[in-house]
């Protein structure tokens, strides 16, 4: 028997029924059971073998999709500090400021999380449940790098216990857990995480003409009070070339640690596809809810903004990482499948909407996807609805 | 009609241990049970038979009170040795101790011009009282059918696609004959169609693929384009009120069987399947037969599970436990209760899933036949995922909700999604590739029986 097995089985007694931790009987398990695939077998009427897949394999395969977007977030982040600062510096240089300033928000955001878990779990006395693998991960990946990292431990804390707990733990939550860390920040402290905050600029001093806006408020100002068109506003930017479709599809741009590169989160949404984890039907209709919204209003053609090709919208902003592993949760999506393409559509809709529309917020795809999770229920009681009525109609027939 | 209908969805689960297509000679089983838990629909079984009595093939050894006419009889000759009973004096199984030849009551024998021209009341009677009729499960519940039911169609489906299930063309070679005269009595029920499902993708015996003056229908596609209450929802669904009748081809045989030889003749081959048998083969012998001899020197370790049935809908029963009434085959598993490092993680091409999760390769070999034990591979947690169920389940109807509402005990939802429809086997694949790892088997029946009780 593995040494580690045995220290187990050693301590077991501590936390079984009787023992001296008896109240940290699931803390116990919850180790256990990362370690080492349980004992239990199945029953005695019903399947006798079991599909190999569980729930912490298909959470870690969220987890491992988002990798390479933190990857490049942490590379992106000493890029754009150093563009900012008018510096040259080596790969490694980048690489250990973004370093530096992404791990602590992921270890924060793990640290604290797993710890409401747990706290959670021994209060309540039911099992650790796997769902926060991912949503620690996410929670770090849409944060600016320069937030403070209290603020992170507090919004941690409040979506774990507020957006998913008190809705009954994993599995029962409305909300997206990770959006709703968001969106508590975005009210809380406004301030941290609005306008100036997507470069991490240290103590340095930034170069002449520097200018903190995304893509997305560069749209939004050239179509309040700019001349000319969007494109060729961001061809004007200060950073030359920050701003090409090209660039902002790869992700060298300013913005949250794990958001900013469509690519990588496509090469996530290739692994979330292939292992059949995420849903492709809504990563695919949000991508269209977006572009056919972009060609709505290019029609309309109002301002400058509204003129911007729809395409455009495809990768500016987090519409791309919203899509993939925000979009996707299967708790807060909608569970059927027609729903699904509707309920996809209509977030890359509304995103393009508040993006262009809502002078207050510029980036769309949190509050769309907060939204439609909302309406998802809604979605699947109708679809439900039509599966009943079929079956009804049948009977007549 | 040559229409043949495609099912895309389901999933074939490829196990190593495929019965061979011979029959052992290994020594017959000496004891045979009835288990009254075999079958649903008795709530209350009363017993006739005291141990010690002598009994025949055909003799009635229970009924249930809620049914009185349908008698469940002993399947071989012999004594009663045994009669068990579980808490609150639950009755478990009556066991037969058998003599060396099988001695038959005698029902009276039947030309097959007598059996053309038979009244159904007789056909009835003669069914009720001499074993065969709980071959005949009614749709709705999955129950044993109720003799004053006209059902609105009978369905049987010519074959098994369960994991390692036995080949009906191999097993059923020889009973042409009484399978002919068995779907002529049963077509004296019903006022509509008799419908015989084959397979598009297999060999199918004559005595299916041109049986007369039934509605023949082909089904192509993984498991369970074989499970006939799929076969049921893609020809003529049930609707509430309405009632059909399902029977597999072996109850035809036997009603055929008694009808022209006069006799409850229960004989079957049963398949021994599974990795952890020496030799998988075929085995001859009668319902509810002790597995003892039949897996004596054939087992190679003694950390196994024996399941009567096949992996997806089985029981499982002790090495000397009983074959279940509706069994043709026995599966032998390796018990997997024991831990493993990093299980839940570690890449891995030897463990099976339907999903593809980081680390299971099983999908890139299709081919390839699986040893699985039973290991659960993770704990129960809350439904997480959507949209698993519905790839695995080629009918229109939404699991996922159906669960979620017979939790809910809500007696409408269950109705309006389709509880009607299903029975346990049905939901089998659903619940092997849940990844939060319910008993959804065991919830639907718990939602059908809310629904005969409710």
């Amino acid at each position: 028997m593995n040494p580690i097995q045995k220290f187990f089985d050693k301590i077991e007694p501590l936390f079984e029924k009787g023992g001296k931790y008896e109240k940290y009987y699931t803390l116990y398990e919850g180790h256990r059971t990362i370690l080492f695939r349980p004992k239990l077998v199945t029953g005695k009427k019903g399947v006798q073998v079991r599909d190999a897949n569980d729930l912490k394999r298909t959470m870690i395969t969220v987890v491992i999709a988002m990798i390479p977007c933190l990857l490049f977030g942490i590379w992106n982040i000493g890029h754009q500090h150093f563009l900012a600062i008018g510096e040259t510096a080596t790969f490694l240089q980048k690489i250990g400021i973004g370093a530096m300033q992404a791990l602590p928000i992921v270890i924060v955001s793990y640290a604290v999380g797993l710890g409401t878990e747990f706290t959670i779990c021994v209060i309540r006395n039911h099992p650790v449940n796997e769902g926060y693998l991912v949503t620690g991960m996410l929670i770090a990946l849409i944060m600016p790098p320069s937030i403070p990292l209290w603020q992170v431990a507090l919004a941690t804390v409040f979506a774990v216990v507020i957006a998913k707990e008190v809705f009954g733990g994993t599995g029962m939550n409305v909300l997206n857990v990770a959006l709703t860390a968001r969106a508590f920040l975005y009210f809380a402290y406004p301030t941290d995480i609005s306008g100036e905050v997507w470069t991490y600029l240290g103590d340095a001093a930034v170069v002449d003409g520097y200018s903190g806006a995304t893509a997305l408020g560069v749209a939004y100002d050239t179509a309040l009070n700019g001349t000319g068109s969007v494109v060729s506003a961001f061809g004007n930017y200060w950073a030359e070339g920050m701003y090409s479709f090209s660039n902002m599809f790869l992700g060298a741009i300013p913005g949250s640690i794990g958001e900013t590169s469509t690519l990588l989160a496509l090469v996530g949404a290739l692994i979330l596809i292939i292992t059949g984890v995420g849903s492709w039907k809504i990563i695919v209709s949000v991508f269209a809810g977006a572009w056919l919204m972009g060609l709505g209003f290019n029609a309309i053609g109002v301002n400058a903004f509204m003129d911007m090709p729809a395409h455009y919208h495809l990768v500016i902003g987090g519409l791309a990482f919203g899509a993939v592993f925000m979009a996707t949760d299967p708790v807060s999506a909608s569970h059927t499948e027609t729903g699904k393409w509707i309920y996809g559509l209509l977030i890359g809709v509304l995103t393009v909407i508040i993006r262009v529309v809502n002078p207050a917020y510029p980036e769309g795809i949190m509050l769309a996807i907060l939204l439609m999770n909302v309406f998802a229920p809604l979605i699947d009681h109708y679809v439900v609805e039509s599966n009943k009525k079929r079956r009804l109609k049948r009977a007549t027939v | 009609m040559s229409h043949t209908i495609k099912l895309k969805k389901g999933f074939d689960i490829n196990l190593a241990g495929k019965a061979e297509k011979s029959i052992s000679k290994a020594p017959k089983p000496e004891t045979f049970a009835i288990k009254p838990t075999d079958f649903p629909a008795i709530t209350r079984p009363k017993l006739l038979v005291e141990e010690g009595d002598s009994v025949k093939a055909g003799t009635p050894l229970i009924y249930d009170k809620m049914a009185e006419n349908v008698m469940y009889c002993s399947p071989v000759s012999g004594e009663v040795a045994e009669i068990r009973r579980g808490e609150k004096r639950k009755l478990l199984e009556i066991r037969i101790l058998a003599d060396k030849e099988v001695e038959f009551e005698d029902f009276g024998s039947h030309s097959k011009s007598d059996i053309n021209s038979l009244d159904v009341e007789k056909a009835k009677e003669l069914m009720l009282k001499s074993g065969v009729w709980p071959n005949l499960v009614q749709r709705p519940y999955g129950i044993v059918a109720n003799p004053e039911d006209k059902p609105k169609a009978i369905f049987i489906s010519a074959f098994d696609t369960h994991p390692l299930a036995p080949d009906y063309n191999f097993t059923f070679k020889e009973e042409e004959e009484a399978f002919a005269a068995g779907l002529e009595i049963i077509k004296k029920f019903t006022d509509g169609k008799v419908h015989v499902n084959i397979s598009e993708d297999r060999e199918m015996l004559k005595m299916f693929s041109q049986a007369e003056g039934v509605q023949i229908n082909r089904f192509s596609g993984k498991h369970p384009s074989g499970n006939v209450g799929v076969q049921i929802h893609h020809i003529d669904p049930i609707n509430k009120g309405e009632v059909a009748w399902t029977i597999k081809p072996l109850g035809v045989i036997q009603i055929g069987k008694l009808f022209l030889n006069g006799k409850y003749d229960a004989s079957r081959k049963v398949a021994l399947t599974g990795s952890e048998v020496k030799e998988p083969q075929y085995y001859d012998t009668y319902a509810g037969a002790s597995i003892k001899n039949i897996i004596k020197d054939n087992i190679k370790s003694d950390h196994v599970r024996y399941v009567s049935g096949n992996v997806l809908t089985g029981e499982r029963i002790d090495a000397d436990g009983y074959l279940g009434f509706y069994d043709e085959q026995i599966t032998v598993v390796p018990e997997g209760d024991f831990e493993e490092l990093l299980g839940w993680i570690k890449p891995t091409t030897s463990k099976l899933s339907f999903h593809r999760a980081i680390g299971l390769l099983s999908f890139l070999n299709k081919k390839k036949e699986y040893v699985l034990n039973t290991n659960t591979n993770g704990e129960e947690r809350a439904f997480v995922m959507t949209g698993e169920f519905e790839k695995v389940l080629p009918m229109d109807i939404l699991p996922n909700y159906l669960f979620k509402a017979i939790m809910a005990e809500d007696f409408d939802e269950m109705e309006a999604l389709g509880i009607f429809e299903l029975v346990e086997e049905d939901v089998a694949l659903c619940e092997f590739i849940d990844v939060s790892k319910h008993e959804l088997q065991i919830l639907l029946r718990k939602g059908i029986n809310l629904m005969i009780n409710g």
